[in-house]
């Protein structure tokens, strides 16, 4: 019975969204053809969104990737914000999965060529990492892929040598010092421009390493917190004993 | 045909065996792999499809940590599926 009620209610709730959904406009798609007034550029224009930040993109932000440009500088809230989801989830993971140290830990040993092999590897892809995410407002990349890199780099090490185990208490103030540089970047955009996450640095010449402002340093402080969460969440998968 | 038609072709076609042995393999080792190397596949189409930062964070995310974090899932539970 109570099945039903609840199958039932969930259809009719269901239904009253849909119908109240259906008589609104979402966006405009005619709005391209006529001129409409544009906040940023202060005066009426033709130009739809995407073309607008094809167009407007590397004057208003001086980066070069206009990805990046809407991912730290258009949307940057969202991206505090999957930031965050993020850290939820490593935090989730260190709860379930985390046990205390080494003996718990069953690897079989890796064999010599595995572990020449990451020990030469080790430091060049996590100068890749570092190098994707330096150069995020550059070149396709940025926080998250360079964050990424780097854990797989400290996943070869874990997987050639098993006694090896990543400083727990150093990942962790890492992780908060560069979540603190995203916030503080942000609230001094408060102080220096009036809004949260405003691009208060010289944006410098574009195509060159120093320039689009606040973003270079958004994404360093990114690729740092993603890198170590990742870490984090490898060295507890690997510590799970029965 | 272009080139690029005929390799895209053969790599959807590889995708879609791998993701069948990945969803019907009892061999859970096998099936886990399987779906690595199909995450890696998507990371070379997503490449061709001139999106190379999407590529990078497929390849690393998808290829290299999940299926590790699968395997060190599967070495501390059970290697074959039971009926």
């Amino acid at each position: 019975m109570k099945r039903i009620i609840a199958i039932t209610l969930s259809v009719l709730i269901f239904l009253i969204f849909m119908t109240a959904f259906a008589r609104v406009k979402f966006g405009n798609i005619a709005l391209s053809k006529y001129f409409y007034f544009n906040p940023v550029k202060k005066q009426m224009t033709r130009d739809s969104v995407p073309s607008h930040y094809l167009k407007e993109g590397i004057k208003e932000t001086g980066s070069t990737n206009i990805v990046t440009a809407v991912v730290v500088d258009y949307r940057g809230f969202d991206t505090l914000g999957e930031v965050t989801v993020l850290f939820l989830a490593s935090i989730g993971v260190g709860a379930l999965m985390y046990i205390k140290r080494e003996e718990k830990r069953k690897v079989r040993e890796a064999n010599e060529i595995v572990k020449t092999a990451s020990a030469f590897l080790f430091g060049f892809i996590v100068l890749f990492g570092a190098y994707i995410f330096v150069h995020g407002h550059l070149t396709p990349g940025g926080g998250f892929p360079g964050g990424s890199v780097i854990a797989s780099a400290y996943l070869l090490l874990y997987l050639a040598y098993p006694k090896y185990a990543a400083d727990h208490s150093k990942l962790s103030v890492l992780e908060s010092l560069a979540g603190l540089t995203f916030l503080v970047t942000g609230l001094l955009g408060i102080i220096f421009g009036g809004h949260f996450l405003y691009n208060f640095l010289p944006y410098g010449v574009p195509r060159y390493l120093f320039s689009a402002g606040v973003i270079p340093v958004i994404y360093v402080a990114v690729g740092i917190k993603v890198g170590s969460e990742l870490t984090g969440i490898v060295d507890s998968m690997m510590g799970v004993r029965e | 045909m272009e080139l690029y038609d005929f390799v895209s072709i053969i790599l959807i076609g590889g995708m879609i065996v791998l993701a069948f042995i990945a969803a019907e393999s009892r061999d859970l080792l096998s099936a886990s792999i399987a779906m690595g190397v199909v995450s890696l596949i998507v990371s070379i189409l997503f490449y061709m499809l001139q999106a190379p930062d999407v590529a990078i964070t497929e390849a690393a995310i998808g290829a290299a940590l999940s299926l590790a974090v699968m395997i060190f899932g599967i070495k501390h539970t059970d290697r074959w599926e039971k009926k």
